[in-house]
Formats: structure tokens, sequence, C-alpha cells
């Protein structure tokens, strides 16, 4: 059991993404992660999937997902080298004083920007990948997160390779 | 120009459909305002899920796409068990539904509901069409979608201002369909189709394992030749039955659950299986790990998703049946079907033949022999579910593909009647039969008005033992005989039918059965048969849910059979992966 990232592309249309959640959760995959955008065609987009479970799980998502009409390409990158980044907002309090600078000198060192400074809290916005993130939030908890959203993880191949040209 | 309706019928036009079963309601007036002078002929049936069925039986007894019909709301949502019962089975079917207008979508309107939502997770694909230049597409896409790899259902949702709507005629229907999400493989691999070749030929023990895949795929002569051609005792899934003809030497009938026992035996001790549009059911496997233990298994499926999905395979070919099977026949050699293997065979299916006790009671299986005797192998058999399906399951002879119409994957009560005068519709020149329960006729009872309607000459057999026979099985069985909510009571069905209009006659004797039978058969028009059989008759032998297939309770004894050695096909695999 280990996470997989797959690279799927989709039509651009209503409803693609409840026919690929509901495969999900009907044949009991679990989805760690989810990312839906654009892509580099108008009509298309593409989905990152971060998904747990065994080589034949994988399998299966993987053809189940294929059998959806509006499923165009499905790749599993999770092999291939890959960028992978995520971006994530955190406000963390931060009383001016001691702790602000702290927290200031924790983003500085995760070059995470700060985004929005109110009176008690400032708002970071940090860009990487998944275990980078995963540490800042770790450090910044003990001032204390009020809220946090992630994107999900995004990627691509590097190189020349594409997901539509990888397996 | 031409409005959305008129579109709708043109499409179903263009792609060859004659009949289709619905019901009308508000949001599809402008649909059946069009109907009223087209020359397609519509059905009127009397709920919603026995359009659906109709539907399904119409394209499971003719391999062509069913079509049904229904208002939005109630309409739509009592299609639901009739699309998922083509949807488990692979039977394609369209399925049209009214909407509300597009400016009223997502208020909860009057008789809204979210049909496209709610059919997500049982119809191969679904539309929602939502402006009128995409009506022509989508409808050829819809047929195409449903008829083409692995069949299925394909629903189109259709709002009412979207069937008013008029269009400029040029460019409603594209030239071709074309999908890049979704390209069905045909052709299988040349590299594994000679592999399978290969393992056939070394193979001491084959069995091959037809479903209804086989069916859908019209593959049935090129399974026979190949069965022949290299001497392979064939079993069949309940939906593969028919695919081989009963009588065959090489048939070893229904295997699973309810199976013979021969065939669960010989799948047990094979040393190759080959599974052709069959997917490793529960039903089927029983405990799957213990499932064809000692054998090496090629899987012919034209889905790639169902390869792998219960049990690991070895030599994998996705694509048509029929193509694959048809390339595997010319490259295969002759093979004797002398030898051992098929001595064994022919000793179990002496040893343990089906049987029932013959002591002059009204038997269930004794009826389903003589009807089975007089059609002599014509005509199209329907059943419902539970023990009316099993029994003839085993004890009816299929000789022809597509003459046996059954709710395999979903198992719905209720599914015979209706599918029976879709069957019928297919064709019209044979008797249609339905195999009933009395639990399960009164499912869809109210087709009786349907039938009586359009003198529809369907044949009912309800096996009529005022329980829900198969659940009171288990009951008996696992439950201690607590028979908890499954008697039934008595009721005269030839007194309802006469209500409609309709001819009947209540069977309580062993003699009267042949009789009424044959009158059911001369008779022009629908007729009901009330047989009052023995109560508490089970299914037998069975496998009992987790078990393996050849530990069957209700069986004969078994005797000891002598240990087939170890055979060479295991080190012909690379690798040769245990199971």
């Amino acid at each position: 059991m280990k996470p997989h990232t797959l690279s799927i592309l989709v039509e651009n249309k209503a409803g693609v993404l409840s026919r690929v959640a509901g495969l999900f959760s009907r044949r009991g995959f679990n989805i760690e992660s989810l990312a839906v955008g654009t892509s580099e065609e108008l009509s298309m987009s593409r989905m990152t999937i971060v998904v747990i479970g065994d080589d034949a799980q994988i399998e299966q998502v993987m053809k189940q997902l294929n059998k959806l009409i509006d499923v165009i390409k499905v790749s599993d990158i999770t092999e291939n080298e890959t960028v992978e980044r995520e971006l994530a907002l955190i406000k963390v309090s931060a009383e001016p004083g001691t702790s602000r600078a702290e927290v200031m000198q924790i983003a500085n060192i995760f070059r995470a920007n700060i985004v929005d400074v109110g009176a008690k809290s400032v708002v970071l916005q940090v860009i990487g990948d998944t275990d980078k993130i995963n540490a800042l939030e770790t450090l910044l908890r003990q001032y204390g997160i009020k809220e946090l959203v992630r994107t999900g993880k995004i990627a691509l191949i590097r190189g020349a390779k594409t997901a539509k040209s990888a397996k | 120009m031409k409005t959305g309706a008129k579109i709708v019928i043109e499409g179903l036009q263009r792609e060859g459909v004659e009949t289709i079963f619905g019901y009308p309601g508000g949001s599809v007036l402008p649909i059946y305002d069009e109907l009223y002078e087209s020359s397609l002929r519509h059905i009127l049936v009397r709920h919603e899920q026995a359009a659906a069925h109709a539907a399904d039986g119409y394209s499971r007894a003719s391999g062509h796409v069913g079509v049904c019909l229904a208002t939005s709301g109630p309409g739509a949502c009592n299609l639901v068990t009739g699309i998922a019962t083509a949807y488990m089975d692979s039977i394609p079917i369209v399925a049209l539904t009214g909407q509300v207008p597009t400016t009223l979508l997502g208020n909860d309107a009057f008789q809204e509901s979210d049909i496209t939502g709610i059919t997500m997770p049982i119809t191969k694909h679904n539309y929602l069409v939502k402006n009128v230049q995409d009506l022509g597409r989508v409808i050829m896409e819809a047929f195409y979608i449903a008829r083409t790899g692995r069949p299925g259902p394909v629903l189109v949702d259709l709002p009412k201002d979207v069937c008013t709507t008029q269009v400029d005629e040029k460019s409603i229907f594209p030239e071709e369909v074309r999908l890049r999400g979704y390209q069905p493989t045909i052709r299988g691999h040349a590299k594994q189709i000679a592999k399978a070749v290969q393992l056939i030929e070394i193979a001491e023990c084959p069995v091959i394992y037809a479903g209804g895949g086989v069916i859908s795929a019209e593959a049935s002569s090129e399974l026979l030749e190949i069965a022949e051609l290299a001497g392979i005792p064939v079993t069949t899934t309940l939906l593969g039955l028919g695919s081989i003809p009963c009588d065959h030497p090489l048939n070893l009938g229904m295997l699973g659950m309810h199976g013979t026992e021969y065939a669960n035996y010989a799948v047990t001790e094979c040393d190759l299986l080959i599974a052709i549009g069959a997917r490793f059911d529960d039903r089927v496997t029983g405990k799957v790990q213990t499932f064809a233990p000692h054998a090496s298994i090629i899987h012919i499926d034209v889905d790639p998703a169902e390869i792998g999905k219960n049990k690991k395979v070895d030599v994998p070919i996705v694509g048509d049946a029929k193509q694959i099977l048809r390339a595997m026949i010319t490259q295969l050699k002759k093979r004797s079907t002398a030898g051992s293997w098929q001595e064994k065979i022919r000793t179990w299916k002496q040893r343990h033949p089906l049987r029932y006790r013959s002591d002059g009671c009204l038997h269930p299986q004794y009826i389903i022999q003589q009807l089975s005797d007089l059609l002599k192998g014509e005509g199209v058999i329907v059943s419902e579910v539970g023990q009316n399906q099993m029994w003839t399951a085993q004890y009816f002879c299929f000789r022809k593909p597509r003459s046996w119409l059954t709710s395999g994957g979903l198992g719905t009560m209720g599914y015979g009647f209706p599918a029976s005068i879709g069957a019928h519709f297919a064709r019209p020149d044979e008797v249609v039969f339905d195999i009933a329960g009395d639990g399960s006729f009164q499912m869809n009872i109210q087709e009786l008005g349907t039938v009586a309607q359009y003198r529809i000459p369907v044949k009912v057999a309800i096996l009529n033992n005022m329980y829900l026979g198969m659940v009171r099985q288990w009951q008996e069985l696992f439950y201690d005989r607590r028979y908890s909510f499954t008697e039934l009571p008595p009721l005269e069905f030839v007194k309802i039918a006469a209500a409609y209009g309709i001819d009947g006659i209540k069977v309580e004797t062993c003699d009267d059965v042949r009789p009424a039978l044959k009158a059911a058969i001369e008779t022009d028009g629908p007729f009901i048969l009330d047989f009052r059989i023995e109560r508490e008759e089970n299914v037998f032998p069975m496998v009992p849910a987790g078990a393996a297939i050849n530990e069957m309770i209700g069986g004969h004894p078994k005797q000891e059979e002598p240990e087939i050695p170890a055979a060479p096909i295991r080190k012909a695999l690379s690798g040769g992966s245990p199971k």
C-alpha cells in the first residue's frame, strides 16, 4: 500500500468530476488528494489524483477510470521523475513580538510568503511538495494554526515526455 | 426547422428502432405528441419499471438495443431497477427520460429528479441534454455506447424545452460518432492468443467456462467449434446457458452455487480454465481462493477491468470473444476427445446427475422438464428470480443462444413478466414462456394489463408454493426453519387473469401438467398457469455461501476419485505463479 499519483485527462464537461469522485467512493478506493483544472487544451481538464492502494487495487482504479466515457487518458506517473507541487495557505496566530518574528523566520526558511498580516495573525502561502508542506505545518502548529487550506498535489513528468505518451 | 422531440424520434428511427416501451407524463408530452403520428410502435406498460425490463428483454431476445421512455421524476426513478438490471448483465438499452425545462433545473421543480446523478453508477454512460444542437449527436452516441464494447444501458435525459425548441435542419446528426475517451479493444493481442493456444494444446484437463459475453458477442458457434476441435468440456454461467446445446456431449451445464455437481468437480480439478465472457462472480466461484485451484487461467473478455478483478489470470486476452475464438480456432490442431479426463467427467455425469424425488407430488422440476420436452429447445424462456429461476436453469434444455432471458447479476424479482413482453416483440413468431414464482410474479403483476391490451401471447407458468421460496430455503437450511415473513397467502391467479380477460388453468396434479402446458402453447393469446407445487421443495445441489464449489449440499455422496497427477501445464507458464 503506497500512494500513487494518477494524471488523468478528462473532457472539460459538466459532471465529469462527480463521475470520477463517484467511482472512487462506490468502489471503495481511497483518495488522498484531488486537484483539477484546465489543461493545455481548452476542451480537456487534467486531474491529479493521489490514491493509496496495492498494485492490484491501483490497476483496478485505472481500469475503472478508463471505462468512463469522459476520461480520455489515465497515467500512473508515480514511477516517473516528476515535478510535484502543492500550494497551501496557512493562517497562524502571531501576536506582535517574539512569536510573530519566529513565524516570519520559519516562513523565510521555507520560502513561504506572508500574504496577509492581521493584528493577531498572519497568512502564509507556501508552495512545495507534500513533504515540505507537512514539515511547515508541523513547525507552525506550536504557534496555533487557525485555518489551513491545501490545493492537493499537481504533478508533471520531467523532460519532454508527457503523461499522454507515458504508459 | 425541427423540434427536439422530432429529432428524438428521427434519431431512434435512424438507429433501426421499431418498438419502444414507455409511459407518458408531463415532461415527455412533446415526445408523445410526435409519437402520435410516428411509425414507431409504442407499447404502453402499466409501470415504468416494466418498460425498462421490456426493453431489456427485447434486447436479450434480439441482440439489438432496446428502448424505453418515461417521464421525469417518478417516471424516471421507476426505471432505475430496470436500468440496474441491464447494467449488471451488460445488456444494451437506451432509456429516454423527460426532464423539467432547463430553466427550472435544480429548483426542485414539480416531478424533477436528478436522474443522471441517480443513474450514474448503474449506466455505462448518461447524458443531460441542455442544448437542442447536441441532441442528434447525443442520440447517436447513446446507441453507439450501448451496443459496442461491453454493452450496457445508456440514459438520455431530455428537458421539456429542449424537446420543443426548433433547430435548423442541417447538421443535426453528425456523420459518425467520435468519442476520444471511448475506444473499446476488439482484436485480441496476437501473442496472448498464441500463448492461449499453446496452453490448450498441452492441457490434460481443460474446461471452458462460458458466460453471457459469449452470447452478447454472438460467439456461440465459435464456442462450439473450439470445444469440439480441442475436445474441451464446457460449463456455462447462468447467463451463458444456451451458448452450447444442453444435450451436447461436451456440455457440463451450469456451474456455481446451484450448478451441476460434475461442472463444479470439473472446474475444481481442471488444469486449464478458459473463461470466455464471464466475470468470476461470487455465485459462480464460491470461495474464490479455492476456485479452480489447480488451473492456469485464460480469460477472454471485452472489458479489461474484469480481468484480474476477482481472480488472478495467467493469460488475459482483451477483445471481442467471437474474433478471438476465431483466431484461436485457426491456430489450434485437432485434439482427441478421448482420454482419462473425458472418462472421469463421464463418470461424474453418471454418478452425480441432477435429480429430484419422483413420488407423484407436483415437483417444479417435472414441470420444467415437461415444458422443455414440449418446446424441444424452441421458443424463448424467461424467468423471474429465485427457485423458479434455478429450476429452469437446471432442468430446461436450452439449445440456442438468446433462448433464455434472466436477471443474473442484480437478481431482480419481477423481471421476467415484463421482459417476456419485450421478448415477444423481438421474436413475434416464437413461443415466449415466463417461468415465475408466486412472489416474483406479483412484483410486476400489473403488466397483465399490458398483455391484455395488446393480446401479447406470453405464457406465464407460476410455480406457486405460497412462499418466497428461495429465501424460505435459506431459512430452512441456515436459520433453523424460522420462516420469517416468507409465507404468502394463497391466491387465485387464474381469477386475477380472468379479470383482465386472460385465460388460465390451475394445475394441482402431475397428470395435468402436460395437457395444461399444451393448452397454453396452443392458445393464441396470453395464458396463465398456476401450478400448485410441492411447497417446501428445495433447489439442490447447493453450495453454501462462502464454501468451495465442490462442497455441495443436497448432492450425491462423493466417491473417492483417483488423484490427477500434476500436469505439465504449470511449467509451460513463464514463472508459473501459484494461486
